[in-house]
């Protein structure tokens, strides 16, 4: 066999080179595992076939046809199953195998590992709005346009996913990797359940006025909001952003790469 | 520039405790470039925690720590690309193929080696597509390995690399660690095979509970040739004051130490005089020798003479 050529020559990638090559294999793990992609797409697409097929036997008391308003909603529980659930398990295995502690001692810095996440996380994102927009659009869903709408919608993807971006790592950074797995999917069936998420917060009677603050219920206002009425949400979006800010604070406090 | 004329590694005065417990105690020790350099010892003697401190993941808590004159923590950002780390087990996701991990690796590089090169000359072409969780312990270690060297790294520290390899990998890595420092490349290895640090290393340090015992080459600390030992293990305890008598007998060039109450050794030019000394001595104190073996020093004598203790359980 020729000699190997084992002559130094030392340096990092440019930071650019070295997010995009974090981002898109983060990615590509995510979507290579099953559950997370049963997590992504799969069940959000059921949720809106059963939410609209059953809004039809059932009085919901709905301000809109069923598929309008049931859309933008799955859209934010597929944000959140992205931005908190995923990201919050896929960290609490990275730091339990060690991953994190290997890409420390390579050249890719801390706020190259952060932005390749936030990197991945925007890829997956984008794809589960085309798969449910696409599911959506064939059952005759027709959202609102307009730059209302495009604001509201970006406002709300950015927003919503930087705070469950911030509980999901502060999630991952307090717990064992098993307790993060169990942690985040129970938050997750709590809030589709009852956090205003898919259903407006209005169906929920007086509890309404409790579940519109959590992440859940702003993200889902905030898309209903400029999906259904083509409008910005100040309150929703004030509220998303007040999560993010205690989320970022609390990791900042607690999380260990290690 | 200031960097390049410093030594690879400089640690000075370091101290690192974990609660109660000293890990490092005031170790100091100098790895010089292209070299291969060993820091030997039992498990849980300091070397992990060391060679951490070096790798930027743990702070001093006490004395400095300089790599290619740089401070591992504050100059981080520019330390890192220089540098390959190879870990003790895992660093990897679970489902990621082992070339996919290594081309991940490289693309974080300016200047990567070519990586199918690399897996092949490290045996990793059958496991390529092998998810990183089915591969056997020594794939991973090889892995582990590749990603340490894939960007060219000036300095490459690695932690136990041959631990859970196979008799043919371990003569590979050890080939391959070799023809790394004939490039220039600095090697810092931490072992506790002696046979590993007495063959590749051209200097070895020997640390136990934290501190520095002895350095040298493996030629220095076993002291060349000339030297030899005689171990000499008897069927009943020795007679009192027979490390003395026996001294007195074999003359002022030769060390006798008692190993335990039935076996002992003799240390010094091993020569047929010397033999028929001892055996005389033997014969004079009514003793009956069990065994009487002649034997170059090795690394495991010379840890053993140190520290009282056997370098592996």
């Amino acid at each position: 066999m020729s000699a190997t050529d084992w002559t130094p020559r030392p340096g990092g990638a440019p930071w650019l080179s070295q997010v995009r090559a974090q981002a898109s294999m983060e990615a590509r793990l995510m979507l290579r595992n099953g559950e997370q992609l049963l997590l992504a797409v799969v069940i959000p697409v059921i949720v809106l076939v059963g939410a609209v097929k059953g809004a039809d036997r059932v009085d919901l008391d709905l301000t809109g046809r069923a598929i309008d308003v049931f859309t933008p909603g799955v859209l934010a529980l597929a944000v959140m199953s992205t931005a908190f659930t995923s990201l919050a398990i896929a960290t609490g295995f990275e730091r339990r195998y060690g991953v994190i502690k290997r890409l420390g001692s390579s050249p890719l810095p801390r706020s190259g590992l952060l932005a390749g996440k936030v990197g991945a996380l925007v890829a997956v994102e984008a794809l589960q709005v085309v798969v449910i927009s696409v599911a959506a659009l064939a059952m005759g869903w027709e959202p609102a346009g307009g730059p209302g709408a495009v604001a509201g919608v970006l406002l709300a993807v950015v927003l919503g996913t930087a705070a469950f971006a911030a509980l999901g790592l502060f999630l991952a950074g307090s717990l064992r990797a098993e307790a993060t797995l169990a942690a985040a999917n129970l938050v997750y069936l709590l809030l589709m359940a009852g956090g205003a998420v898919v259903l407006p917060a209005s169906a929920y009677g007086s509890f309404g006025e409790v579940v519109r603050w959590l992440p859940s219920g702003a993200l889902g206002g905030a898309m209903r909001d400029a999906l259904v009425d083509g409008v910005v949400a100040p309150v929703a979006l004030l509220t998303l952003l007040g999560w993010a800010v205690v989320g970022t604070v609390l990791t900042a406090r607690t999380f260990k790469w290690e | 520039m200031v960097s390049d004329a410093a030594p690879a590694v400089a640690v000075d005065g370091l101290v690192m405790r974990y609660g109660e417990k000293v890990a490092v105690d005031e170790l100091s020790l100098t790895v010089e470039r292209g070299t291969i350099t060993a820091v030997l010892g039992p498990n849980g003697a300091g070397k992990t925690t060391t060679l951490e401190t070096c790798e930027g993941y743990r702070r001093p808590q006490r004395g400095t720590v300089r790599v290619l004159g740089l401070d591992p923590v504050a100059d981080r950002a520019d330390l890192l690309p220089r540098i390959g780390v190879m870990l003790q087990g895992s660093g990897a996701w679970s489902g990621v193929r082992a070339m996919e991990m290594l081309r991940h690796v490289a693309r974080l590089h300016a200047h990567p080696m070519d990586v199918d090169l690399l897996a092949e000359r490290l045996g990793l072409g059958e496991c390529g597509r092998t998810p990183y969780r089915r591969l056997s312990g020594g794939q991973q270690q090889r892995l582990g390995l590749a990603m340490a060297l894939v960007g060219r790294p000036e300095i490459v520290f690695v932690d136990e690399p041959t631990a859970g390899m196979d008799p043919q990998s371990r003569r590979t890595t050890w080939e391959l660690l070799g023809e790394l420092r004939d490039a220039g490349v600095t090697v810092v290895l931490t072992t506790h095979y002696m046979d590993e640090a007495e063959r590749l290393a051209d200097r070895i340090h020997i640390i136990d509970h934290g501190r520095l015992i002895a350095s040298g080459s493996p030629v220095q600390l076993t002291r060349g040739g000339t030297v030899a030992t005689i171990r000499l293990v008897v069927s009943r305890p020795f007679p009192a004051g027979a490390p003395d008598s026996l001294r007195a007998a074999l003359g002022e060039a030769i060390e006798v130490t008692l190993l335990d109450e039935v076996s002992l050794l003799v240390t010094g030019p091993a020569d047929a005089s010397t033999l028929a000394k001892v055996s005389g001595w033997c014969e004079a104190q009514g003793v009956l020798p069990e065994s009487l073996t002649l034997g170059q020093r090795t690394l495991e004598d010379v840890f053993l003479e140190l520290t009282g203790r056997e370098l592996q359980p």
